[in-house]
């Protein structure tokens, strides 16, 4: 086993380690600082993917904004409350079946790897360009450009939709 | 390999060192010139001129009694005050501190780590400081730190998209986020002179982003007693101060990087000194300007600071890389 | 607003929350959002003191302020009950200690006004002169902890250190620095020392520079601007009918100084300008204060002037046990905080019957919530700095 297949093991391993404890955790600031830990893990596993930006992204907008706006909220919340938040809400038919499909997935993945198909090629095609932060910027403006400007108006109109809310309310 | 990790391991305690000087002497700076901006000595009882100040410091907060709040939430009550130093510390890693050195025949890159996403890193590492404050003010169970906290996480995320934003005019015209790429860029002409605007957005962003004043509305000791940190002691609010100090050094560093010039000398004739000193020479005096802001301005008011950030540095800042874009394709013989 | 939430509201209408006056449409705001309760101060750092501020928050918006006082009462008025009329005037430094010949001014003025006592001009022009430095002294310091309080700490260093000037010459007079006792029933303790009207002079030189160097750092500063103007408004009719006083309505533009609409002592023979600003904020508040402190300066300079050229006696002919006619008295001075009244009954014996004591703090204060409603807590700072209190005045 080569020290990138180790590392791989340890952070993929306490990645999923942390993301349990995201779960499990009764307390919701606990969850949040887990979900922080299991977002640096998953980006320590880009890394060692050889996808910097993509690791660097993930550390800059997931573990140091998304999660800090999910505490902005968590943290108004009273302790005690948040302690005693029921955690089965009746969700589980439901869960179960997202898991399900995701667990397929995962498994077509490993399924099409040791049958020696040949998996994405993205990845390689980046890095084509030169270097993975040129790659997803040719990528993402030539091929991807349609999807990339849906997905850009699809945020602006939430933003535009939340402040819409968040006015009505403050004006009422 | 092994050679590469025994070279990075010194390099790393050598800077590390670096830093916690800076950081140490940074206090008594502060001290220093805030004594002499208002007219009086500042610490002076320690060694000649209280050169031995922020060792008495020290040895003060270790030997404090280590008060635990009773109705915190102790895991995040410790948690909190590692977070606060561990964030500049990583950063050191892609500083640029130098070009290279030749030892034994070996040419040694002076820099810890050569990442072609320096910046992107630098970026990503320091916004998880904001959770040392939020955690801070939220583990207490006190009021008065958890509206600190607050307030903290707002400005937090504000600046932090001016600062990345300010930063990408300089990444358009290098055309690297490798900080090494962009001082070589800089061998003729600072980037200061190419980017002003970013130069003063960004400056004011990290000011604000270290909850220094007159941006230092978490900590406002006459609104908020203490801020995020009222509810800790001794060591645990030491790591508070001590993230503190090293986030303006690693700031300022990036900004020396980022602006001036690296580990150039500014004017030809002196580049007998050696590169390192002159990147130390210029961090500093971006670290003193940061002082003598504290000491100058009164502090704005939450909705004032939000204000400046959405009304006048975002649009700015968007202005400022249009006229850049406009300038590198005008460069590169038009559409 | 759903008919659930609105049964909510009825609900707590009907229990009658400890939101108390909080008008209704404030009260649908709580419905929503929990209401947030901090407690501010008796040990805060900017209340000035053991000031304590109950307010009620939106976020960061002031629904509703409580002010607790009490925490430094010390009963100087019925302390003064026990006591001869001499003994009183150590009671009165300690009312507001930051200008305490001031204090000792308006005492003895109103003793001299129930006895008819003739005071010595020369004593008058030493009083005078003593007051206004204690204004200056007084306003020193109110400006250093108001700049303080806004963040700006050099403004606060600055201003102590001219601070230490007057307080030194108070020591060369007096033998105190903070509570001087200068101030007899019929004059002053004693006269001037030797070389005291030269260091006066000096400083009257030297002050009106310094002011320059706090314009510097504030007067234009956009930071210091933004934090002041349209802060804490108060309308001149508002401010007079809580009954503000001094410089705090002078901001709002009422032209009430009682050294020039009912000039008592020596006040009439000097030359200076009332100063009346109409911004009814708080920057308006400091501009009328950074103006006294200048006029403040040209008085003491003029009595100087005076006591230079005259010599004479600085203690009227006062039996050594007073025994003041059976009456009362009201007299109201112009304390650097604003109008500060002693009234006094007495009964024909060596100790007043009763002696009521109007300090412009106190009466200040209760504009505060008026002031801060829908304000920012920040601007609950800047509005207890802008009104410039002193504990010791508020409880007594």
């Amino acid at each position: 086993m080569s020290w990138t297949q180790f590392f791989f093991y340890v952070f993929a391993g306490l990645s999923l380690l942390c993301a349990l404890m995201v779960v499990t955790r009764r307390n919701a600031v606990h969850s949040a600082i887990f979900l922080i830990i299991t977002f640096f893990f998953m980006a320590a596993v880009f890394v060692i993917l050889k996808a910097e930006l993509l690791a660097a992204v993930q550390v800059l907008v997931y573990a140091g904004g998304v999660v800090s706006l999910m505490l902005y909220v968590i943290m108004l919340v009273k302790a005690e409350e948040a302690s005693q938040v029921k955690q089965n809400l009746g969700q589980i038919a439901i869960a179960a079946f997202i898991a399900l499909l995701l667990a397929l997935q995962v498994g077509s993945i490993v399924y099409l790897y040791f049958a020696q198909k040949p998996a994405g090629k993205a990845a390689v095609e980046a890095l084509k360009y030169g270097g993975n932060t040129e790659g997803i910027g040719a990528l993402l403006y030539t091929k991807y450009l349609f999807p990339f400007e849906v997905a850009s108006v699809l945020l602006l109109a939430a933003m535009v939709g939340a402040i819409v809310l968040a006015k009505n309310r403050l004006e009422r | 390999m092994v050679e590469i990790v025994i070279v990075t391991i010194v390099k790393l305690l050598i800077y590390f060192g670096i830093m916690l000087l800076f950081v140490a002497y940074g206090t008594l700076a502060e001290r220093k010139v805030a004594g002499h901006i208002q007219d009086r000595l500042g610490p002076y009882h320690c060694g000649p001129h209280g050169i031995l100040q922020p060792l008495a410091d020290g040895i003060k907060l270790f030997f404090k009694e280590d008060i635990v709040a009773s109705a915190s939430d102790k895991f995040v009550y410790f948690l909190a005050p590692a977070l606060a130093v561990v964030p500049p510390v990583l950063v050191l890693a892609v500083i640029p501190i130098g070009d290279s050195i030749t030892i034994g025949g070996k040419t040694i890159p002076l820099a810890v780590a050569d990442v072609n996403i320096a910046l992107l890193y630098f970026l990503g590492v320091t916004s998880l400081t904001v959770y040392a404050i939020m955690l801070g003010g939220w583990a207490g169970n006190s009021k008065y730190p958890l509206l600190g906290g607050l307030r903290s996480a707002a400005q937090f995320i504000s600046y932090e998209l001016i600062l990345g934003l300010s930063i990408i005019g300089v990444v358009m015209l290098v055309g690297s986020f490798n900080l090494i790429d962009i001082v070589r860029y800089q061998k003729d002409m600072w980037l200061v002179i190419k980017q002003p605007v970013a130069f003063i957005t960004y400056m004011i962003a990290a000011i604000a982003e270290l909850n220094r004043a007159p941006f230092d509305l978490p900590e406002a000791e006459s609104e908020l007693v203490g801020g995020y940190h009222t509810e800790y002691s001794s060591m645990k609010f030491a790591l508070f101060f001590l993230g503190e100090y090293a986030n303006m050094v690693v700031s300022s560093a990036i900004a020396t990087a980022l602006f001036l010039g690296g580990w150039y000398a500014p004017v030809h004739w002196l580049s007998f000194i050696p590169g390192p000193i002159w990147f130390l020479i210029k961090t500093f005096a971006l670290f003193f300007f940061m002082l003598w802001i504290r000491w100058t301005y009164p502090r704005l008011r939450y909705d004032q600071l939000m204000g400046m950030c959405w009304r006048f540095l975002m649009p700015v800042t968007l202005l400022n890389i249009l006229g850049t874009g406009l300038f590198v394709i005008l460069k590169n013989g038009g559409l | 607003m759903a008919v659930k939430e609105e049964q909510q509201f009825k609900e707590l209408m009907a229990k009658g929350t400890s939101l108390g006056k909080v008008d209704e449409d404030i009260m649908r705001e709580t419905i929503r959002t929990q209401d947030y309760w901090i407690n501010m101060g008796p040990q805060h750092p900017s209340t000035h003191g053991v000031l304590r501020l109950i307010l009620s928050l939106q976020g960061e918006r002031i629904v509703d302020t409580e002010v607790v006082i009490g925490y430094l009462h010390r009963g100087t008025e019925k302390l003064a009950e026990a006591r001869t009329y001499h003994q009183i005037i150590p009671l009165t430094d300690r009312l507001d200690y930051l200008a305490s010949p001031a204090m000792n001014f308006g005492y003895v003025l109103a003793v001299e006004k129930l006895m008819e006592i003739e005071v010595p001009e020369r004593a008058e022009y030493i009083r005078v002169m003593m007051a206004e430095l204690a204004r200056i002294s007084s306003h020193l310091l109110w400006l250093a902890t108001h700049a303080l309080d806004i963040g700006a700490m050099t403004v606060f260093l600055y201003c102590f250190r001219e601070r230490e000037m007057v307080l030194d010459l108070f020591e060369m007079a007096t033998g105190g620095r903070l509570i001087t006792s200068y101030y007899r029933i019929g004059g002053v303790a004693h006269d001037l020392p030797d070389g005291f009207l030269d260091k006066v002079k000096e400083f009257c030189e030297i002050f009106p520079k310094r002011v320059q160097d706090y314009d510097d750092l504030l007067y234009a500063n956009r930071i210091w601007l933004s934090r002041t103007v349209n802060v804490a408004k108060i309308s001149a009719e508002k401010g007079l009918a809580l009954g503000l006083s001094g410089p705090s309505i002078r901001g709002s533009g009422v032209n009430w100084d009682l050294r020039r609409a009912n000039p008592y002592s020596v006040y009439d023979k000097l030359d200076f300008e009332v100063a009346v600003f109409d911004g009814c904020d708080v920057y308006a508040r400091y501009l009328v204060r950074r103006k006294e402190m200048l006029e403040s300066c040209k008085i003491v300079k003029q009595c100087a002037e005076y006591l230079e050229k005259t010599s004479g006696p600085v203690m009227a002919k006062v039996p050594k046990v007073l025994k003041p006619p059976v009456g009362e008295v009201y007299m109201a001075t112009e304390a650097p905080k604003g109008e500060l009244a002693y009234y006094i009954v007495s009964d024909g014996s060596q100790r007043p019957y009763r002696l009521k004591i109007r300090t412009p703090s106190f009466a200040n204060l209760i504009a505060l919530p008026e002031m801060v409603k829908g304000h920012l807590v920040a601007d609950v700072i800047a509005a207890i700095g802008s009104i410039d209190i002193v504990l010791g005045e508020v409880d007594r």
